[in-house]
């Protein structure tokens, strides 16, 4: 059996047994936005889990839900949008319903988080310093001084030159890069077992992305961090991912290993994303297209989500959706690959 | 793939510059005795494109390209050098009318479909405002039975043109600036990162549209783009900027498979391993330097693993190669850089 065929047992308790547990393990997750036109349902029974030291790939065009994922995980997720439905389990404890000052000890100090535009997510009316030192006194037991030698030692591990005298200056005085950087620095500061990182290499010129990928990448090691990788540059995931979770309106599409997602595809989504994507030393005349874009959330097709645009529709995914089925290492949502199906063709 | 060396090329831009000023304002300029900057967005560049070729620029944000892209469609006048369209001198275009008759054969494509398109105005009346612009066609019904003949060639359908930009996909929108663009008849088109806010399905249905289109018409490209993998599937040349100058101009192939340039190397060494080959990749320590004070002789040498005492002191200029490679660099010239040969897959 593959690590994907985590069981969703439903135990009667809050909690889990905690060996060989999964680090971040999401049930049947729903995320729900009230409008005046009625409720729009953005995401729509997402189950996966997190290894230990994992580094988990989401990838998916906009709109696919990706973001809201990882919002979910860590609670901020901005009303009117909320999780309607399923459980988030993080090392065995669920935290999906906690109260937010309860939620607020958790984000920081067990789930970091590194976002796309490191101007927001720094403030810029203090120094990299204070906002380093307030974050790890807040979530470690640690002195004012203390706090700001491990600033400083975590300003030299995500690479910044001269940290002894960069910790006092102001985000503006950093580039992209090296802002990017510190925010690195703002998620590892108490050590958290869980990184999400939503789109942490999309604002950067493409030299600085492979030299934070290789910052993250190096750093999770180290730590034994696990990662969210939210992302929707394929090139990415398959230089950094272990394993690939591929969205498709508010769904999983597929999952599994990236190597074996990547070159392997099954669902016919996947297929045509992967084909779609132009790649240097591979001449063709034309790309795959797959035609039609990804569908509105108030028009979400009965059935499978993909099955107007997919390639190789019958009956059946017009009117039944398929949930994730094992196939080998990876699980796939297309009925394509179900028993019934294979017996039937 | 078109030559520009024979025939007379479509573009050809010489010595090409662009300063800004970016100094503060003159009272602050006195009282704190500060000089005067200027920022150097494009520094002399040359190149020509042949017709019916798809000429790319490629760098990272701050190189100039945008720049270039935009002095080339008249949005900004240049500070120095010469652009020639079809053998004419624009400097020398004086009267409005010699213009217009130029611009109508040049068009632009944006990078942000949102920010293209008017939200106020009826697609028919987005893409026929070149039509009446450039009085074209005479007649409502002419000119929207045109409108209408553009949409279907975008991939639309006639009856979208009652619609306002904003009940369109992102996807949809960029088609509708390509039928606006079309809309003139042009031979040329200037496209400034087309796909760079789309997603990759719906950025290989724009480039495969841009194909088609490039074979139905006949059109020229100029294309902009920071994504190397898009540039070499849409290229057959290729130019490599950084700072404001340019690093080396070369085929497509030729570009990807014989780097010359240390910069080129390097972004070629920054494109992500989709293959899974399990290559490492050596990210290049360094950022692109701050452009209004530049580094003396060539601009890469501090990023430079190559740079040697000339590299500090001296500003290289393009050498031609035996290949029809053009490159800026005095490692190459002196030929004490190692061959980086980097073998395509084979031609499917």
């Amino acid at each position: 059996m593959s690590a994907m065929d985590h069981p969703t047992v439903i135990l009667p308790r809050e909690t889990r047994p905690r060996a060989n547990q999964p680090l971040l393990q999401v049930e049947n997750l729903v995320v729900e936005f009230p409008t005046r036109r009625g409720v729009l349902r953005a995401i729509d029974d997402v189950s996966f889990h997190i290894d230990p030291g994992e580094v988990l790939g989401v990838v998916g065009e906009s709109g696919a839900g990706k973001s809201l994922t990882g919002a979910s995980i860590i609670g901020l997720l901005e009303p009117p949008g909320r999780i309607a439905g399923g459980r988030i389990f993080l090392d065995g404890s669920r935290i999906d319903d906690l109260p937010p000052e309860k939620l607020r000890r958790i984000r920081g100090k067990q789930i970091g988080a590194i976002f796309q535009d490191p101007l927001t997510s720094l403030n810029p009316l203090y120094s990299v310093g204070r906002q380093l030192v307030e974050t790890i006194t807040t979530h470690l037991d640690m002195n004012q001084a203390e706090a700001r030698r491990r600033a400083i030692d975590l300003l030299a591990e995500v690479g910044i030159p001269a940290p002894e005298r960069r910790i006092d200056h102001y985000p503006h005085q950093f580039s992209g890069g090296m802002r990017q950087r510190v925010v690195i620095a703002l998620a590892l500061c108490a050590n958290p077992r869980l990184i999400i990182a939503d789109e942490p290499t999309t604002a950067l010129d493409v030299s600085i992305q492979a030299q934070i990928i290789a910052l993250l990448k190096r750093l999770c090691r180290d730590h034994g961090t696990a990662v969210m990788l939210i992302t929707h540059d394929m090139g990415v995931i398959a230089e950094t991912a272990d394993r690939v979770a591929v969205m498709y309106a508010g769904r999983i599409a597929e999952v599994g290993p990236v190597r074996q997602v990547i070159k392997h595809a099954l669902h016919p989504y996947t297929v045509g994303l992967m084909g779609s994507i132009p790649s240097v030393g591979v001449d063709r005349a034309r790309l795959a297209q797959i035609d039609g874009a990804m569908p509105r959330l108030n028009a979400i097709p009965e059935g499978c989500a993909f099955n107007p645009r997919c390639p190789k529709v019958f009956d059946r995914c017009r009117v039944e959706r398929p949930d994730l089925i094992p196939q080998g290492p990876t699980a796939v949502s297309c009925w394509l690959y179900d028993r019934k199906e294979a017996r039937r063709g | 793939m078109a030559d520009a060396g024979g025939a007379v090329p479509l573009l050809r831009v010489g010595g090409l510059k662009r300063y800004f000023d970016v100094s503060a304002p003159l009272l602050n300029r006195v009282l704190e005795r500060q000089p005067r900057l200027t920022l150097r967005a494009v520094d002399g560049v040359d190149f020509a494109i042949g017709r019916g070729e798809t000429f790319s620029i490629v760098g990272e944000s701050g190189c100039g390209k945008s720049t270039v892209a935009r002095l080339i469609v008249g949005l900004y006048r240049p500070t120095g050098g010469s652009i020639a369209f079809d053998g004419v001198d624009m400097a020398r275009l004086r009267t409005r009318r010699e213009l217009a008759q130029v611009r109508r054969r040049q068009q632009m494509i944006f990078q942000d479909p949102y920010a293209s398109l008017n939200p106020r105005w009826r697609v028919r009346d987005i893409i026929a405002e070149p039509i009446r612009a450039f009085r074209l066609i005479d007649g409502n019904a002419a000119i929207l039975e045109r409108v209408g003949e553009l949409l279907r060639h975008v991939g639309l359908a006639p009856a979208d043109g009652e619609k306002y930009p904003h009940e369109f996909s992102g996807g949809q929108r960029q088609r509708i600036s390509i039928a606006r663009a079309l809309a003139s008849k042009p031979e040329f088109l200037v496209c400034d990162e087309p796909t760079s806010a789309l997603d990759v399905s719906v950025q290989a249905q724009i480039l495969n549209l841009m194909k088609d289109l490039q074979r139905e018409f006949k059109l020229t490209y100029l294309f902009i783009s920071h994504n190397l993998a898009v540039v070499y599937h849409i290229s057959d040349k290729v130019a490599v900027m950084y700072l404001g100058r340019i690093a080396e101009v070369a085929p497509t192939r030729t570009l990807f498979s014989r780097p010359r340039h240390p910069y080129t190397r390097m972004l070629l060494d920054t494109i992500p391993d989709l293959d899974m080959t399990g290559r490492q990749r050596t990210p290049v320590a360094g950022e692109v330097p701050n452009p209004i004070n530049p580094p003396s002789g060539c601009s890469f040498h501090p990023r430079c693993p190559f740079a040697a005492d000339r590299c500090r002191a001296e500003r290289p200029e393009p050498i031609p190669l035996a290949d029809g490679a053009l490159v800026a660099c005095h490692g190459v010239e002196e030929g004490r850089l190692p061959e980086d040969v980097r073998p395509l897959k084979a031609v499917s």
